[in-house]
Protein backbone atom coordinates (compact mmCIF):
# COMPACT_ATOMS: atom_id res chain seq x y z
CA UNK A 1 0.00 0.00 0.00
CA UNK A 2 1.34 3.54 -0.75
CA UNK A 3 1.73 5.69 2.31
CA UNK A 4 -0.18 8.89 0.96
CA UNK A 5 1.19 11.15 4.10
CA UNK A 6 4.37 10.16 3.54
CA UNK A 7 5.20 11.45 0.01
CA UNK A 8 8.37 13.17 -0.06
CA UNK A 9 9.23 17.23 -1.37
CA UNK A 10 10.63 15.73 -4.67
CA UNK A 11 7.83 13.68 -5.24
CA UNK A 12 5.22 16.35 -5.10
CA UNK A 13 7.73 18.66 -7.00
CA UNK A 14 6.83 16.02 -9.74
CA UNK A 15 3.52 15.00 -9.39
CA UNK A 16 2.83 18.84 -9.51
CA UNK A 17 4.47 19.38 -12.76
CA UNK A 18 2.88 16.47 -13.91
CA UNK A 19 -0.78 17.68 -13.17
CA UNK A 20 -0.29 21.01 -15.62
CA UNK A 21 0.02 18.74 -18.44
CA UNK A 22 -2.69 18.04 -21.01
CA UNK A 23 -3.67 15.13 -23.81
CA UNK A 24 -2.81 17.86 -26.46
CA UNK A 25 0.60 19.19 -25.03
CA UNK A 26 3.42 18.69 -27.53
CA UNK A 27 6.18 18.52 -24.68
CA UNK A 28 10.18 18.80 -25.24
CA UNK A 29 11.33 17.07 -22.59
CA UNK A 30 14.50 17.82 -20.61
CA UNK A 31 16.64 14.84 -18.45
CA UNK A 32 15.23 14.45 -14.85
CA UNK A 33 12.71 16.14 -13.41
CA UNK A 34 10.68 17.27 -16.09
CA UNK A 35 11.52 13.70 -17.67
CA UNK A 36 9.76 12.23 -14.58
CA UNK A 37 6.81 14.68 -14.71
CA UNK A 38 6.00 14.58 -18.15
CA UNK A 39 5.89 10.42 -18.36
CA UNK A 40 3.43 10.95 -15.00
CA UNK A 41 1.33 12.66 -16.85
CA UNK A 42 0.99 10.58 -19.53
CA UNK A 43 0.34 7.66 -17.37
CA UNK A 44 -2.37 8.91 -15.57
CA UNK A 45 -4.34 11.66 -16.39
CA UNK A 46 -2.97 12.61 -20.47
CA UNK A 47 -2.35 9.12 -22.15
CA UNK A 48 -1.96 10.90 -25.49
CA UNK A 49 0.66 13.79 -24.78
CA UNK A 50 3.08 13.78 -27.07
CA UNK A 51 6.71 13.94 -25.62
CA UNK A 52 9.82 15.00 -27.85
CA UNK A 53 13.38 14.75 -26.65
CA UNK A 54 16.01 16.59 -28.52
CA UNK A 55 17.64 13.54 -30.19
CA UNK A 56 14.80 13.51 -31.92
CA UNK A 57 13.00 10.79 -30.62
CA UNK A 58 9.12 12.59 -31.17
CA UNK A 59 6.03 10.84 -29.51
CA UNK A 60 7.97 8.56 -27.33
CA UNK A 61 6.19 6.38 -24.68
CA UNK A 62 9.30 4.72 -22.38
CA UNK A 63 8.70 2.60 -19.86
CA UNK A 64 11.16 3.29 -17.91
CA UNK A 65 13.06 6.84 -17.34
CA UNK A 66 15.97 7.42 -19.71
CA UNK A 67 19.15 7.93 -18.42
CA UNK A 68 20.10 10.23 -21.44
CA UNK A 69 18.38 11.79 -23.62
CA UNK A 70 19.34 9.68 -26.50
CA UNK A 71 18.42 6.36 -24.55
CA UNK A 72 17.47 3.89 -27.21
CA UNK A 73 13.84 2.98 -25.47
CA UNK A 74 12.86 6.51 -26.51
CA UNK A 75 13.41 5.42 -29.76
CA UNK A 76 12.19 2.25 -30.59
CA UNK A 77 8.65 3.61 -28.74
CA UNK A 78 8.86 6.75 -30.76
CA UNK A 79 5.62 7.41 -33.44
CA UNK A 80 9.16 8.78 -35.35
CA UNK A 81 12.78 9.54 -34.95
CA UNK A 82 14.02 12.35 -37.06
CA UNK A 83 17.63 13.71 -37.24
CA UNK A 84 18.70 16.35 -34.80
CA UNK A 85 19.07 19.72 -37.63
CA UNK A 86 15.28 18.60 -38.48
CA UNK A 87 14.43 18.30 -34.38
CA UNK A 88 15.58 21.66 -34.17
CA UNK A 89 14.81 23.83 -37.66
CA UNK A 90 10.87 21.91 -38.28
CA UNK A 91 9.40 21.11 -35.39
CA UNK A 92 11.22 23.52 -32.30
CA UNK A 93 12.06 26.34 -34.71
CA UNK A 94 8.28 25.65 -36.78
CA UNK A 95 6.63 26.13 -34.02
CA UNK A 96 5.07 22.73 -33.29
CA UNK A 97 5.99 22.40 -29.22
CA UNK A 98 3.32 23.96 -26.85
CA UNK A 99 5.63 23.79 -23.39
CA UNK A 100 9.19 23.65 -23.28
CA UNK A 101 9.99 22.01 -19.84
CA UNK A 102 13.41 23.05 -18.23
CA UNK A 103 15.50 22.66 -15.23
CA UNK A 104 18.37 25.18 -13.86
CA UNK A 105 21.32 25.51 -12.02
CA UNK A 106 20.64 29.23 -10.94
CA UNK A 107 17.26 30.89 -11.53
CA UNK A 108 16.56 34.21 -11.15
CA UNK A 109 13.23 35.37 -9.97
CA UNK A 110 12.36 36.27 -13.85
CA UNK A 111 12.65 32.95 -14.94
CA UNK A 112 16.16 33.11 -16.46
CA UNK A 113 18.66 30.00 -16.46
CA UNK A 114 22.02 29.40 -16.30
CA UNK A 115 23.38 26.22 -16.76
CA UNK A 116 26.67 27.40 -18.46
CA UNK A 117 29.38 28.41 -16.02
CA UNK A 118 29.40 29.78 -12.04
CA UNK A 119 31.41 32.52 -11.76
CA UNK A 120 33.04 34.64 -15.25
CA UNK A 121 32.70 32.79 -18.53
CA UNK A 122 36.24 33.09 -19.29
CA UNK A 123 37.52 32.37 -15.87
CA UNK A 124 34.56 30.04 -14.83
CA UNK A 125 34.65 28.95 -10.97
CA UNK A 126 32.53 25.85 -11.92
CA UNK A 127 32.50 24.83 -15.60
CA UNK A 128 28.85 23.53 -16.29
CA UNK A 129 27.84 21.49 -19.14
CA UNK A 130 26.17 24.71 -20.83
CA UNK A 131 22.97 25.44 -22.62
CA UNK A 132 22.61 22.41 -25.11
CA UNK A 133 19.26 23.16 -26.17
CA UNK A 134 17.87 25.20 -23.73
CA UNK A 135 18.31 28.69 -25.53
CA UNK A 136 16.12 28.30 -28.16
CA UNK A 137 13.64 25.88 -26.26
CA UNK A 138 13.13 28.70 -24.12
CA UNK A 139 12.27 31.53 -27.01
CA UNK A 140 10.54 28.44 -29.52
CA UNK A 141 8.13 27.09 -27.57
CA UNK A 142 4.94 28.09 -27.00
CA UNK A 143 5.33 28.55 -23.57
CA UNK A 144 8.02 26.94 -20.23
CA UNK A 145 7.68 25.28 -17.30
CA UNK A 146 10.78 25.34 -14.91
CA UNK A 147 10.94 23.08 -12.70
CA UNK A 148 14.00 23.26 -10.00
CA UNK A 149 14.16 21.99 -5.81
CA UNK A 150 14.48 25.10 -3.80
CA UNK A 151 17.83 26.44 -2.64
CA UNK A 152 19.64 29.97 -2.01
CA UNK A 153 22.19 28.61 -3.90
CA UNK A 154 19.94 28.05 -7.13
CA UNK A 155 17.33 30.76 -6.65
CA UNK A 156 19.18 33.76 -6.55
CA UNK A 157 19.19 37.76 -7.12
CA UNK A 158 21.24 37.62 -9.81
CA UNK A 159 22.20 34.58 -13.04
CA UNK A 160 25.84 34.44 -13.13
CA UNK A 161 25.00 33.65 -17.46
CA UNK A 162 22.10 34.13 -19.08
CA UNK A 163 22.22 30.84 -20.67
CA UNK A 164 18.28 30.93 -21.65
CA UNK A 165 16.12 34.30 -21.31
CA UNK A 166 12.89 34.16 -19.55
CA UNK A 167 11.49 37.32 -19.05
CA UNK A 168 15.05 39.23 -19.06
CA UNK A 169 14.71 42.18 -16.81
CA UNK A 170 10.96 41.90 -16.57
CA UNK A 171 8.05 43.64 -17.91
CA UNK A 172 7.88 43.67 -21.61
CA UNK A 173 11.29 42.51 -21.98
CA UNK A 174 10.65 39.11 -24.14
CA UNK A 175 8.89 41.34 -26.92
CA UNK A 176 11.59 44.30 -27.34
CA UNK A 177 13.79 41.16 -27.86
CA UNK A 178 11.35 40.36 -31.06
CA UNK A 179 10.54 37.25 -29.12
CA UNK A 180 6.85 35.96 -30.00
CA UNK A 181 6.40 33.01 -27.24
CA UNK A 182 5.46 33.45 -23.68
CA UNK A 183 8.31 32.42 -21.95
CA UNK A 184 8.34 31.09 -18.40
CA UNK A 185 4.78 30.55 -17.33
CA UNK A 186 5.12 28.20 -14.41
CA UNK A 187 8.09 27.04 -11.67
CA UNK A 188 6.69 24.15 -9.57
CA UNK A 189 9.61 23.68 -7.02
CA UNK A 190 9.48 21.10 -4.31
CA UNK A 191 7.85 23.47 -1.73
CA UNK A 192 5.67 25.32 -4.05
CA UNK A 193 4.15 26.48 -7.61
CA UNK A 194 4.63 30.11 -8.73
CA UNK A 195 4.05 32.34 -11.58
CA UNK A 196 4.76 35.32 -13.17
CA UNK A 197 2.92 38.38 -12.20
CA UNK A 198 1.03 39.42 -15.11
CA UNK A 199 2.42 43.10 -15.53
CA UNK A 200 6.41 42.59 -14.03
CA UNK A 201 6.77 38.72 -14.74
CA UNK A 202 8.25 38.59 -11.39
CA UNK A 203 7.76 35.02 -10.27
CA UNK A 204 5.10 35.11 -7.59
CA UNK A 205 4.24 31.57 -4.89
CA UNK A 206 0.32 31.07 -5.88
CA UNK A 207 0.38 27.44 -4.32
CA UNK A 208 2.55 26.13 -1.12
CA UNK A 209 2.87 22.68 -0.84
CA UNK A 210 1.14 20.44 2.04
CA UNK A 211 3.13 21.55 5.44
CA UNK A 212 5.25 24.09 3.76
CA UNK A 213 5.48 27.09 5.42
CA UNK A 214 6.01 30.80 4.37
CA UNK A 215 9.39 31.10 6.07
CA UNK A 216 10.21 27.73 4.23
CA UNK A 217 10.22 29.33 1.00
CA UNK A 218 11.84 32.73 1.99
CA UNK A 219 14.90 30.53 3.59
CA UNK A 220 15.71 29.13 0.37
CA UNK A 221 15.25 31.36 -2.30
CA UNK A 222 17.84 34.41 -3.14
CA UNK A 223 15.60 36.88 -3.90
CA UNK A 224 12.77 38.52 -1.96
CA UNK A 225 9.95 36.14 -2.39
CA UNK A 226 6.36 37.66 -2.87
CA UNK A 227 3.25 35.77 -2.56
CA UNK A 228 -0.25 35.59 -4.04
CA UNK A 229 -2.75 37.62 -2.05
CA UNK A 230 -4.80 34.07 -3.05
CA UNK A 231 -2.64 31.94 -2.12
CA UNK A 232 -3.44 28.16 -2.21
CA UNK A 233 -2.42 24.82 -0.66
CA UNK A 234 -1.12 22.42 -3.20
CA UNK A 235 -3.39 18.90 -3.11
CA UNK A 236 -1.27 16.41 -1.74
CA UNK A 237 -0.55 13.55 -4.32
CA UNK A 238 -3.44 11.02 -4.88
CA UNK A 239 -2.75 7.24 -4.58
CA UNK A 240 -2.83 6.90 -8.20
CA UNK A 241 0.09 9.55 -9.08
CA UNK A 242 2.06 8.56 -5.90
CA UNK A 243 2.09 4.76 -7.05
CA UNK A 244 2.70 5.63 -10.63
CA UNK A 245 5.79 7.87 -9.73
CA UNK A 246 6.99 5.29 -7.45
CA UNK A 247 6.26 2.20 -9.76
CA UNK A 248 8.10 4.18 -12.85
CA UNK A 249 11.01 5.12 -10.29
CA UNK A 250 11.60 0.99 -9.21
CA UNK A 251 11.37 0.21 -13.32
CA UNK A 252 13.87 2.64 -13.72
CA UNK A 253 16.16 1.40 -11.06
CA UNK A 254 15.54 -2.27 -12.32
CA UNK A 255 16.39 -1.56 -15.59
CA UNK A 256 19.58 0.68 -14.83
CA UNK A 257 20.67 -0.72 -12.10
CA UNK A 258 21.06 -4.17 -13.83
CA UNK A 259 23.48 -3.37 -16.81
CA UNK A 260 27.26 -4.26 -15.92
CA UNK A 261 30.14 -1.82 -16.02
CA UNK A 262 33.60 -2.01 -17.18
CA UNK B 1 35.23 5.66 -52.95
CA UNK B 2 35.17 3.70 -49.61
CA UNK B 3 38.45 1.78 -48.73
CA UNK B 4 37.76 -1.31 -46.62
CA UNK B 5 40.38 -1.20 -44.46
CA UNK B 6 41.88 -1.57 -40.91
CA UNK B 7 40.69 1.32 -37.68
CA UNK B 8 44.46 2.02 -37.72
CA UNK B 9 45.15 2.50 -41.27
CA UNK B 10 41.62 4.44 -41.81
CA UNK B 11 42.43 6.97 -38.81
CA UNK B 12 46.48 7.34 -40.30
CA UNK B 13 45.35 7.84 -43.76
CA UNK B 14 42.72 10.32 -42.43
CA UNK B 15 43.45 12.27 -39.55
CA UNK B 16 46.79 14.70 -39.29
CA UNK B 17 48.33 17.00 -36.52
CA UNK B 18 46.46 20.31 -36.64
CA UNK B 19 43.40 19.06 -38.39
CA UNK B 20 39.56 20.05 -37.31
CA UNK B 21 37.76 16.78 -36.72
CA UNK B 22 33.95 16.10 -35.77
CA UNK B 23 33.28 12.95 -34.42
CA UNK B 24 29.22 12.68 -33.67
CA UNK B 25 26.45 10.61 -32.65
CA UNK B 26 23.94 11.59 -30.61
CA UNK B 27 24.43 9.62 -27.32
CA UNK B 28 23.63 7.05 -29.76
CA UNK B 29 26.52 5.43 -31.74
CA UNK B 30 29.31 7.62 -30.17
CA UNK B 31 32.68 6.55 -32.05
CA UNK B 32 34.64 5.63 -29.14
CA UNK B 33 36.83 3.17 -31.14
CA UNK B 34 38.12 5.27 -33.41
CA UNK B 35 38.71 7.81 -31.07
CA UNK B 36 40.76 6.01 -28.72
CA UNK B 37 42.92 4.68 -32.25
CA UNK B 38 43.10 8.53 -32.64
CA UNK B 39 44.79 8.67 -28.94
CA UNK B 40 47.25 5.74 -29.58
CA UNK B 41 48.27 7.27 -32.52
CA UNK B 42 48.81 10.49 -30.95
CA UNK B 43 47.83 12.51 -33.42
CA UNK B 44 47.65 16.32 -31.60
CA UNK B 45 46.63 19.66 -31.85
CA UNK B 46 43.10 18.91 -33.00
CA UNK B 47 40.15 20.94 -32.88
CA UNK B 48 37.63 18.78 -32.34
CA UNK B 49 33.74 19.93 -33.20
CA UNK B 50 31.11 18.10 -31.08
CA UNK B 51 26.99 19.08 -30.04
CA UNK B 52 27.84 16.96 -26.69
CA UNK B 53 31.67 16.31 -26.03
CA UNK B 54 31.39 13.60 -23.65
CA UNK B 55 33.71 10.75 -22.37
CA UNK B 56 35.88 10.48 -25.89
CA UNK B 57 36.13 14.11 -25.72
CA UNK B 58 37.22 13.70 -22.32
CA UNK B 59 39.57 11.28 -22.70
CA UNK B 60 41.03 13.25 -25.95
CA UNK B 61 41.37 16.43 -23.64
CA UNK B 62 42.71 14.54 -20.68
CA UNK B 63 45.80 13.03 -22.79
CA UNK B 64 46.32 16.46 -24.13
CA UNK B 65 45.69 16.12 -28.02
CA UNK B 66 43.38 18.91 -28.03
CA UNK B 67 43.67 22.94 -28.54
CA UNK B 68 40.35 23.63 -29.19
CA UNK B 69 36.77 22.17 -28.72
CA UNK B 70 33.60 23.88 -30.60
CA UNK B 71 30.66 22.28 -28.34
CA UNK B 72 27.27 23.05 -27.35
CA UNK B 73 26.84 20.47 -24.41
CA UNK B 74 29.28 19.48 -22.29
CA UNK B 75 28.29 16.61 -20.02
CA UNK B 76 27.97 13.27 -18.96
CA UNK B 77 25.07 12.53 -20.12
CA UNK B 78 22.46 11.50 -17.46
CA UNK B 79 25.74 11.42 -14.92
CA UNK B 80 26.88 15.15 -14.87
CA UNK B 81 29.81 17.06 -15.70
CA UNK B 82 33.07 16.47 -17.89
CA UNK B 83 36.00 16.30 -15.22
CA UNK B 84 38.81 15.92 -17.42
CA UNK B 85 37.43 19.05 -19.55
CA UNK B 86 36.88 21.13 -16.55
CA UNK B 87 40.56 20.14 -15.30
CA UNK B 88 41.59 21.61 -18.94
CA UNK B 89 39.45 24.58 -18.61
CA UNK B 90 39.41 25.69 -15.45
CA UNK B 91 43.46 24.40 -14.39
CA UNK B 92 44.88 24.33 -17.77
CA UNK B 93 45.45 20.83 -17.27
CA UNK B 94 47.73 18.82 -19.10
CA UNK B 95 47.25 21.80 -21.27
CA UNK B 96 44.90 24.72 -22.05
CA UNK B 97 42.30 24.54 -23.92
CA UNK B 98 40.29 27.24 -26.44
CA UNK B 99 36.46 26.86 -26.24
CA UNK B 100 33.76 27.80 -28.81
CA UNK B 101 30.49 27.13 -27.51
CA UNK B 102 27.39 27.47 -29.07
CA UNK B 103 23.52 25.84 -28.78
CA UNK B 104 22.27 22.57 -29.95
CA UNK B 105 20.55 24.56 -32.35
CA UNK B 106 23.36 26.47 -33.47
CA UNK B 107 25.51 23.55 -34.35
CA UNK B 108 22.55 21.10 -35.65
CA UNK B 109 21.87 24.27 -38.42
CA UNK B 110 25.82 24.42 -38.57
CA UNK B 111 26.51 21.02 -40.01
CA UNK B 112 23.46 21.28 -42.16
CA UNK B 113 24.92 24.44 -43.87
CA UNK B 114 28.27 22.41 -43.97
CA UNK B 115 26.74 19.55 -45.94
CA UNK B 116 24.46 21.89 -47.49
CA UNK B 117 27.75 23.57 -49.15
CA UNK B 118 26.53 27.23 -47.64
CA UNK B 119 29.28 29.51 -45.78
CA UNK B 120 26.98 30.30 -42.81
CA UNK B 121 23.62 28.87 -41.04
CA UNK B 122 20.75 31.39 -40.55
CA UNK B 123 18.50 30.21 -37.56
CA UNK B 124 16.05 31.65 -35.04
CA UNK B 125 17.93 31.34 -32.16
CA UNK B 126 20.12 33.27 -29.38
CA UNK B 127 17.68 35.73 -28.22
CA UNK B 128 18.58 37.12 -25.03
CA UNK B 129 21.50 34.54 -24.77
CA UNK B 130 24.82 35.13 -23.42
CA UNK B 131 26.91 33.07 -25.74
CA UNK B 132 26.32 36.09 -27.64
CA UNK B 133 28.19 37.93 -25.73
CA UNK B 134 30.82 35.80 -25.61
CA UNK B 135 31.39 33.87 -28.74
CA UNK B 136 32.05 36.30 -31.69
CA UNK B 137 30.95 33.85 -34.53
CA UNK B 138 27.92 34.27 -33.08
CA UNK B 139 26.20 37.17 -35.33
CA UNK B 140 22.83 38.68 -36.85
CA UNK B 141 21.90 38.63 -40.17
CA UNK B 142 18.36 40.69 -41.27
CA UNK B 143 16.05 38.78 -43.79
CA UNK B 144 16.09 40.95 -46.99
CA UNK B 145 11.98 40.28 -47.09
CA UNK B 146 10.36 40.32 -43.81
CA UNK B 147 13.02 42.59 -42.11
CA UNK B 148 13.24 39.88 -39.61
CA UNK B 149 16.91 39.86 -37.49
CA UNK B 150 17.68 36.52 -37.66
CA UNK B 151 20.75 34.57 -35.82
CA UNK B 152 23.76 33.31 -38.32
CA UNK B 153 26.46 31.14 -37.55
CA UNK B 154 29.61 30.03 -39.62
CA UNK B 155 28.89 26.62 -41.31
CA UNK B 156 31.07 23.56 -39.59
CA UNK B 157 33.75 22.38 -42.08
CA UNK B 158 35.81 19.42 -40.40
CA UNK B 159 38.65 18.18 -42.58
CA UNK B 160 37.27 14.56 -41.47
CA UNK B 161 34.04 13.19 -39.96
CA UNK B 162 34.11 10.36 -37.59
CA UNK B 163 31.06 8.66 -37.02
CA UNK B 164 30.32 4.52 -35.96
CA UNK B 165 26.80 3.10 -38.21
CA UNK B 166 25.24 0.16 -37.96
CA UNK B 167 26.74 -1.57 -41.07
CA UNK B 168 28.09 -1.14 -44.65
CA UNK B 169 27.80 -3.33 -47.79
CA UNK B 170 31.12 -4.62 -49.45
CA UNK B 171 30.66 -1.80 -51.85
CA UNK B 172 30.91 0.97 -48.90
CA UNK B 173 27.99 2.17 -48.91
CA UNK B 174 26.54 3.07 -44.95
CA UNK B 175 23.82 2.71 -42.90
CA UNK B 176 22.48 4.54 -39.96
CA UNK B 177 19.70 3.89 -38.14
CA UNK B 178 17.79 4.73 -34.86
CA UNK B 179 18.59 7.99 -33.48
CA UNK B 180 20.50 9.50 -36.45
CA UNK B 181 21.63 12.58 -34.85
CA UNK B 182 23.83 14.77 -37.32
CA UNK B 183 26.18 11.75 -38.56
CA UNK B 184 24.78 12.58 -42.21
CA UNK B 185 25.12 16.36 -42.34
CA UNK B 186 29.14 15.66 -40.62
CA UNK B 187 29.99 13.31 -43.02
CA UNK B 188 28.82 15.42 -45.88
CA UNK B 189 29.82 18.52 -44.27
CA UNK B 190 33.82 17.13 -44.19
CA UNK B 191 36.23 16.88 -46.36
CA UNK B 192 36.77 13.16 -45.46
CA UNK B 193 35.19 10.69 -42.99
CA UNK B 194 36.09 7.82 -41.36
CA UNK B 195 33.57 5.33 -40.18
CA UNK B 196 33.40 2.42 -38.34
CA UNK B 197 30.63 -0.36 -38.34
CA UNK B 198 28.96 -3.11 -36.25
CA UNK B 199 28.84 -5.67 -39.52
CA UNK B 200 29.73 -5.46 -43.07
CA UNK B 201 26.99 -7.40 -45.27
CA UNK B 202 27.38 -8.54 -49.20
CA UNK B 203 24.25 -5.56 -49.90
CA UNK B 204 21.76 -3.81 -48.79
CA UNK B 205 18.66 -5.19 -51.03
CA UNK B 206 16.46 -5.97 -48.11
CA UNK B 207 16.48 -2.32 -46.86
CA UNK B 208 13.21 0.07 -46.94
CA UNK B 209 13.92 3.09 -49.37
CA UNK B 210 14.00 5.83 -46.73
CA UNK B 211 16.46 4.74 -44.36
CA UNK B 212 19.58 7.13 -44.17
CA UNK B 213 22.43 5.78 -46.19
CA UNK B 214 25.25 7.46 -47.06
CA UNK B 215 26.54 6.27 -50.39
CA UNK B 216 30.13 4.46 -51.13
CA UNK B 217 31.25 7.50 -52.89
CA UNK B 218 30.83 9.90 -49.73
CA UNK B 219 33.04 8.03 -47.72
CA UNK B 220 36.55 7.66 -47.05
CA UNK B 221 37.60 4.94 -45.05
CA UNK B 222 34.93 2.16 -43.48
CA UNK B 223 36.97 -0.26 -40.67
CA UNK B 224 34.86 -3.18 -39.24
CA UNK B 225 34.68 -2.74 -35.44
CA UNK B 226 32.00 -5.11 -33.92
CA UNK B 227 31.04 -3.25 -30.30
CA UNK B 228 32.89 0.06 -31.90
CA UNK B 229 30.83 2.19 -29.76
CA UNK B 230 31.11 1.27 -26.43
CA UNK B 231 29.76 2.55 -23.39
CA UNK B 232 27.32 4.05 -25.91
CA UNK B 233 25.27 1.72 -27.85
CA UNK B 234 24.37 0.61 -31.55
CA UNK B 235 20.80 0.19 -31.98
CA UNK B 236 19.62 -3.51 -33.03
CA UNK B 237 23.14 -5.10 -31.50
CA UNK B 238 23.66 -3.68 -27.96
CA UNK B 239 22.57 -1.23 -25.02
CA UNK B 240 24.20 1.44 -23.68
CA UNK B 241 26.58 0.32 -20.59
CA UNK B 242 24.74 2.95 -18.59
CA UNK B 243 27.22 1.55 -16.02
CA UNK B 244 30.59 2.31 -17.60
CA UNK B 245 28.99 6.13 -17.80
CA UNK B 246 28.48 6.03 -14.01
CA UNK B 247 32.27 4.64 -13.32
CA UNK B 248 33.90 6.91 -15.67
CA UNK B 249 32.68 10.02 -13.07
CA UNK B 250 35.16 8.33 -10.85
CA UNK B 251 37.69 7.17 -13.28
CA UNK B 252 38.08 11.05 -14.62
CA UNK B 253 37.55 12.68 -11.41
CA UNK B 254 41.34 11.91 -10.43
CA UNK B 255 44.61 12.79 -12.18
CA UNK B 256 46.30 9.54 -11.70
CA UNK B 257 43.48 7.76 -12.12
CA UNK B 258 42.66 8.91 -15.12
CA UNK B 259 46.06 8.14 -16.59
CA UNK B 260 45.92 4.76 -15.44
CA UNK B 261 42.79 3.78 -16.87
CA UNK B 262 44.12 5.68 -20.02
CA UNK B 263 47.26 3.59 -20.23
CA UNK B 264 45.81 -0.24 -19.59
CA UNK B 265 42.04 0.56 -21.65
CA UNK B 266 43.28 2.57 -24.60
CA UNK B 267 46.92 2.88 -24.71
CA UNK B 268 47.83 -0.85 -24.15
CA UNK B 269 44.57 -1.95 -25.80
CA UNK B 270 43.56 -2.27 -29.65
CA UNK B 271 39.77 -2.31 -31.41
CA UNK B 272 39.29 -5.66 -31.33
CA UNK B 273 38.78 -5.49 -27.36
CA UNK B 274 35.66 -3.55 -27.74
CA UNK B 275 33.68 -6.81 -28.73
CA UNK B 276 33.95 -8.67 -25.95
CA UNK B 277 33.01 -5.14 -24.00
CA UNK B 278 29.35 -5.22 -25.47
CA UNK B 279 28.67 -9.12 -24.39
CA UNK B 280 25.53 -9.17 -22.57
CA UNK B 281 24.63 -5.46 -23.06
Amino acid sequence: MTNLSDFTPNEMMTIAAARVLSNDDVCFVGIGAPSAACNVARLTHAPDITLIYESGTIGTAPNVLPLSIGDGELCETAVTTVSVPEMFRYWLQGGRISIGFLGAAQLDRFGNINTTVIGDYHKPKVRLPGGGGAPEIATSCRQVFITMKQATRGMVEKIDFYTSFGHGEGGNHRERLGITTKGPTLLITDLAIWKPDPETKEFTVVSMHRGVTRDRVQETCGWKVRFSDSLEETPPPSELELTTLRELQARTERAHGGKKGK
Amino acid sequence: MAKLQSLKEAVAENLRDGDTVAFEGFTHLIPHAAAHEVIRQGIKDLTLIRMTPDIIYDQMIGMGLVKKVIFSYAGNPGVGLLRRMRDAIENSWPRAIETIEHSHAAMANAYEAGASGLPCAVFRGYRGAGLKEVNPAIRSITCPFTGEELAAVPAHRPDVAVIHAQKANRRGDVLVEGIIGVQKEAVLASKRSVVTVEEIVDDFDDLHPNLCVLPHWTITSIAHVPGGAHPSYTHGYYDRDNAAYLEWDKISADRELFTAWMKENVLEAGPEVFAARVKGL
